[in-house]
């Protein structure tokens, strides 16, 4: 191959797969789980390769070779047609003995990937059209709280997730750190995975929901042990009270304006169980179920329109002036 | 191409009877696949009873006597059914007439017995899933007994007309063979319906 | 039993004058009502063919739209609304409405010519089952014009197509479009069944029957045992829907779950009901081209019927991550890639056939060649979707959209378009245009693959399907730019394939009866051939009859010369047993065609549509099956 030829090819690679060990990629993978998928798919791409290329090759040299002599179509060589027949009786033999060793293989990944430990640290996660709903639960109630499309794990402990749904199926899919589980209605589903690494990993509904499935995303973010357990403390604390009058203004208008029907917010009067909870929301990396990342511009956009962002979604626009906007955007930004 | 004349079948018959005719062929295929929508059906009605807990759900079992009675009104046409089926090979007009009279009121008896059943399922099919399957699962039997007790009085007036040819006698052995079918198709359907509520 | 003697004979007229009077007694009638009337399987054949290619045109357009809105991120250029919609009408169209219906359609144009006979049987339900799939399809597209088409997915899921989350009736046109097509492809089904079974030409014994008939005689019972499954789901659905029953009602004892192995029981079967007619294609075309026959006939034979009856014990591996049993999983892994060995075994006798063969290199055999390319990655990615674990990492991505495209399209499209460069000139009595051919291949070849093979990429790097947008920080903009300009260039080689169709139908070369000095009795008649097919029914000696009796074919006498009449052959050794009347034009499958579609789209609307529906229907069932006092019905 000429090497402006091959420089080309390779910066095309290149530019095509950028970004392709992202945040959520099964070919990244950053748990447990994840890495034996991805060793098992690896055993099956690198034989189906083989397979493919062999198949290639016999097909070339076949159009390639030197025909027989006759054209007539009836007058066959005898020994060239048994013979192909047992050669093919023998590939499908080889072919039999490829597919019992690849549905061994697949199994014992399975046996690896669905393995249970009694100790996993236990969360509900309940969807909802178009977000995430998530349970913290412990032995003691006090220990126990909800919070939205973020869930934060510590990282070297298994985590199992038990997954319901609160309306349509969705499915619970993070692929770098394991494969997918359907959240189906009328039925509970678990599944278990531990992260390697501490990171950010972005997570989406793989099942279709909706008008909004496309916009069903959330992350998990793995955490070292003891930055964990301070997370999950401050997390068990009820919202701050906002110390400020444009908080405090902004509270009352959360409460004023509708948005508590839906929204709870512990420790306030806002107690609505339709919508996300929002206690620490200051805290979340993004809006609307990971449709934007968090800040105030975004925040603010969001609240303004929210069927500009996500048309369909069940959040409705509530008429507000922009210094309105602005006390709740700074009220909802400190409940950290 | 140029042809070469290799054999005559002037000879051969104008209409078969039973696999030497299309239609036979026809209807067995039809019972194949209706047969086979039957199985799902059934298949449907045990997978709900497997993941419900209690069955049936929120109503007690249907009431024994309507199935029963037909199950055994079933069984018994299977005798002038086939009478009719050998006068037909006979071509044996006035017998076949008679026949397909009986065999009309037959069919007209069960439709009248069905519509009791419906009413002593002792659920709507809006109560549960259970009721929902279950009228599902009958309905479509119902379907099956219309559908032939139509054709029955179908043929039964055309042989009283000037149509009443022989080829279509053949047309009455396939009904009679479709009879048949309703009737197994139904004894399946009885226990599942009667018997498995109460289990 | 044998009709009066005074009828007139075919061996007693000779030649033209045979051929012409059979012409008379066959013809479909002139004007309007008699095209309206047409029984004839190829009239109807072609009708199926061309509609289903119509289906194609409008489910690849939509195909088109989601590349552009997919070719970047966040582009507005469709509405989520309308990208639900469009997604769910591209794989049902392309499902229900062209890949099931043009196999189907083929068959139905090609089995009683390769069979050796004069009608398919049945061929009054052969109309009517073209009305159904006419009238289910334009329901459907109608509906997705008026802005109620259906936005649930092809698989249209419960609970997100129950009344609760779809109150639209966009669930209802669904369900009833489902209806209507496997009435339609369950029709066919049964009368190819009974055209192979008994309408073979004399001394067509099992071993001799051409593998594209052998396959669709496979397809033909795979219809008949899975659609019942789609069958009772779509009418449950609907009755949920309508009157309240809770099949799919969680809070009811029904459970969502039942849906999806209602579905997949049909939906699995699905696929190979696509793909092995492609697979018949494929044999045909190979043994044309290679000049030789295909290579271990018994063995395509076997594995078309091993793939048949494995196809209904794979269902649950489109289930794997709905929380089964694990072990329970781990053996639908297994049954799952063992339809690989069959699969496998077709591929390696098709190879064998070529390396022994003298190929001759025309449109036909090169969309074979790219099949045989395609369709291998495509089967090896099934063997990988097959695993579990694999699977709950690819599931619902964009890995599985490229694997099912490269065994559909692979596998059933590419032979399809081999199909219809090699029977184009017997249908229409002209050749398609040779050179646009290798242009129409190449693009489909490399746009292809340029369309699909990135979204294996896709799927692996995280993009779920069925997302009617990204954003630019997921990394995926690039591959999908390259998707789509990949699905341009297919997209141009099926607009270059109709521009070849309609510049061959006026300008192509004539075809003449047997173009490429093929073996099988479809050759053996005129380009296009005649109402009746054959002025005298073959009778077959060998397997491949015009390759064995090069110069003369050898044919019975005996039928009527005055009545439509076809022979009856026993099931194994096809040896002559009835002269069977054949029936003729009627308009009354046409009118219990429209009846049943008032019925069935009534029934969406009130559930009273079911009784002041059917008197219609049994009134022009009874028109269609009363006699008319013709000599075909007095026999």
């Amino acid at each position: 191959m000429p090497v402006r030829v091959r420089t080309a090819l390779v910066f095309l690679a290149t530019w095509l797969l950028a970004a392709c060990s992202g945040r959520q990629s099964a070919l990244d993978p950053q748990g447990l789980q994840s890495d034996q998928i991805r060793h098992t798919l690896f055993i099956f791409l690198i034989i189906a390769a083989i397979v493919w290329i062999a198949v290639m090759v016999v097909l070339g040299i076949g159009m390639l070779r030197r025909k027989r002599a006759s054209n007539q179509p009836l007058d066959l060589d005898r020994r060239f047609e048994e013979g192909s027949g047992r050669l093919i009786l023998g590939l499908g033999i080889a072919t039999v003995i490829i597919v019992l060793g690849l549905s061994f293989v697949s199994y014992a990944g399975q046996r690896t990937v669905f393995a249970k430990d009694e100790n996993a640290l236990t969360l509900k996660i309940i969807g909802h059209q178009w977000w995430w709903e998530v349970h913290y639960e412990a032995d003691s109630p006090h220990q126990s709280f909800v919070t939205a499309n973020e869930i934060r794990i510590p990282t070297g402990q298994p985590v199992k997730v038990e997954l319901e749904s609160a309306d349509v199926i969705h499915s619970f899919w993070v692929p770098s750190l394991t494969g997918k589980m359907d959240l189906i209605t009328g039925q509970k589903n678990e599944l278990q995975f531990t992260a390697k690494n501490a990171g950010i990993y972005r997570g989406q509904c793989a099942e279709f929901c909706g008008l909004q499935h496309a916009h069903m995303a959330f992350a998990v973010i793995a955490l070292p042990p003891d930055e964990f357990g301070r997370w999950r403390d401050h997390e068990n604390q009820s919202a701050n009270s906002p110390a400020d009058p444009l908080g405090k203004q902004g509270e009352d208008l959360f409460r004023g304006r509708g948005c508590a029907l839906c929204h709870n917010i512990r420790g306030t009067l806002a107690g609505g169980q339709l919508g996300p909870d929002l206690t620490h929301v200051g805290n979340r990396t993004t809006v609307a179920a990971g449709t934007l990342p968090l800040s105030p511009a975004t925040l603010g956009a969001w609240i303004a329109d929210p069927q500009h962002i996500k048309p369909g979604n069940l959040m409705p626009r509530m008429p507000l002036q922009s210094d309105e906007l602005i006390a709740i955007i700074h009220y909802l930004e400190q409940l950290k | 191409m140029k042809q070469t004349i290799v054999r005559n079948v002037a000879e051969l018959p104008t209409f078969g009877f039973g696999p030497r005719s299309g239609p036979w062929w026809g209807a067995m295929g039809f019972m194949a696949l209706e047969g086979m929508g039957f199985a799902i059906a059934i298949g449907t009605y045990l997978y709900l009873y497997a993941v419900n807990p209690t069955w049936p759900i929120g109503a007690s079992p249907p009431d024994l006597w309507p199935g029963t009675v037909e199950a055994a009104l079933y069984l018994l046409s299977i005798i002038p059914n086939e009478y009719t089926n050998r006068v037909a090979q006979r071509q044996d007009l006035p017998r076949v007439r008679i026949c397909l009279i009986v065999m009309s009121l037959i069919g007209i008896v069960l439709l009248v017995l069905r519509g009791f059943e419906f009413a002593h399922l002792n659920t709507r099919w809006d109560n549960s899933a259970y009721g929902s399957v279950v009228w599902l699962i009958l309905g479509l039997h119902t379907t099956h007994l219309a559908t032939d007790v139509g054709d029955t009085v179908v043929l039964a007036v055309l042989m009283f007309t000037h149509h009443a040819k022989p080829r279509r006698f053949s047309d009455v052995t396939d009904n009679v063979f479709y009879w048949n079918f309703v009737v197994l198709a139904w004894l399946p359907l009885y226990f599942l319906l009667d018997w498995v509520p109460r289990l | 039993m044998a009709a009066d003697d005074r009828e007139l004979r075919d061996e007693s007229l000779d030649g033209l004058q045979l051929s012409a009077q059979l012409e008379r007694i066959w013809r479909t009638p002139s004007g309007l009502l008699g095209a309206l009337m047409s029984v004839d399987h190829k009239v109807v054949g072609r009708r199926y063919i061309v509609t289903a290619f119509a289906f194609l045109l409008l489910g690849g357009i939509l195909a088109m739209l989601m590349r552009v809105q997919l070719a970047g991120p966040e582009k507005t250029f469709l509405s989520p609304d309308k990208y639900n919609q469009i997604f769910t009408m591209h794989g049902s169209t392309m499902m229900f409405l062209f890949a099931v219906p043009v196999m189907e359609a083929f068959a139905v144009y090609l089995v009683p010519l390769m069979v050796g006979t004069r009608n398919i049987a049945f061929p009054r339900l052969n109309a009517f089952s073209f009305w159904m799939f006419l009238f289910g399809g334009c329901f459907l597209w109608i509906s997705f014009l008026l802005n109620v088409g259906p936005d649930v997915g092809w698989f249209a899921y419960v609970p997100l197509s129950s009344l609760q989350f779809t109150p639209t009736k966009r669930a209802d046109v669904w369900a009833q479009m489902i209806t209507f097509t496997e009435v339609a492809a369950l029709a066919v089904a049964v009368e190819i069944v009974v055209t192979v079974f008994k309408l073979r030409a004399p001394g067509m014994t099992l071993d001799r029957i051409p593998l594209f008939v052998w396959a669709m005689l496979v397809t033909a019972f795979l219809v008949m045992f899975a659609m019942p499954s789609i069958m009772v789901a779509s009418t449950s659905l609907i009755l949920d829907r309508l009157v309240n029953t809770r099949f799919y009602d969680s809070s009811s004892g029904g459970h969502p779950l039942l849906w999806q192995h209602l579905f997949w029981f049909f939906g699995h079967p699905e696929v190979y009901i696509i793909f092995i007619p492609g697979t018949g294609m494929v044999s045909m075309i190979l043994a044309t081209f290679a000049r030789r026959p295909v290579i271990g006939y018994p063995v395509i034979i076997l594995s078309l019927i091993a793939i048949g009856f494995l196809s209904f014990g794979l269902w649950v591996h489109h289930m794997f991550v709905t929380g089964l049993p694990q072990l329970g999983a781990g053996l639908f892994t297994a049954s799952s890639m063992l339809i690989a060995v069959p699969s496998g075994l077709q591929i390696f006798c098709w190879l064998a056939t070529l390396w022994d063969g003298r190929p001759v290199y025309r449109t036909p055999l090169l969309f074979v060649l790219g099949f045989i390319a395609i369709f291998v990655i495509g089967g090896l990615s099934g063997v990988m979707v097959a695993s579990v674990p694999i699977d709950t990492q690819v599931h619902d991505t964009y890995f599985v959209v490229a694997h099912f495209h490269y065994v559909l399209i692979g596998g059933a499209v590419f032979p399809l378009l081999g199909a219809v460069y090699y029977w184009f000139p017997k249908i229409t009595g002209r050749m398609l245009s040779e050179s646009v051919g290798r242009w129409n291949f190449w693009l489909a070849f490399i746009g292809f693959n340029v369309a699909f093979f990135p979204m294996h990429i896709l799927g692996l790097i995280g993009m779920p399907r069925r997302v009617y947008t990204y954003t630019a920080e997921m990394g995926w903009e690039r591959l999908n730019l390259l998707s789509s300009v990949g699905a341009f260039i297919f997209a141009l080689s099926f607009a270059l394939l109709l521009a070849n169709v309609i510049y061959s139908l006026r300008k192509g070369a004539r075809a003449g009866d047997n173009p490429w000095n093929a073996s099988t009795l479809e050759w053996a008649t005129s380009s296009p051939p005649p109402p009746h097919n054959f002025d005298r029914i073959p009778v077959v000696k060998h397997r491949d009859p015009l390759w064995a009796d090069s110069e003369s074919l050898p044919v019975v006498a005996g039928l009527s010369a005055e009545r439509r009449e076809v022979l009856l052959t026993s099931l194994a050794e096809a040896e002559p047993q009835v002269r069977e009347a054949s029936p003729e034009p009627s308009i009354w499958p046409l009118l219990t065609a429209i009846a049943t579609t008032v019925f069935f789209i009534g029934s969406i609307f009130t559930p009273w549509a079911v009784l002041w529906g059917t008197p219609p229907m049994a009134i022009t069932l009874i028109g269609w099956f009363w006699p008319t006092g013709s000599r075909e019905d007095e026999a």
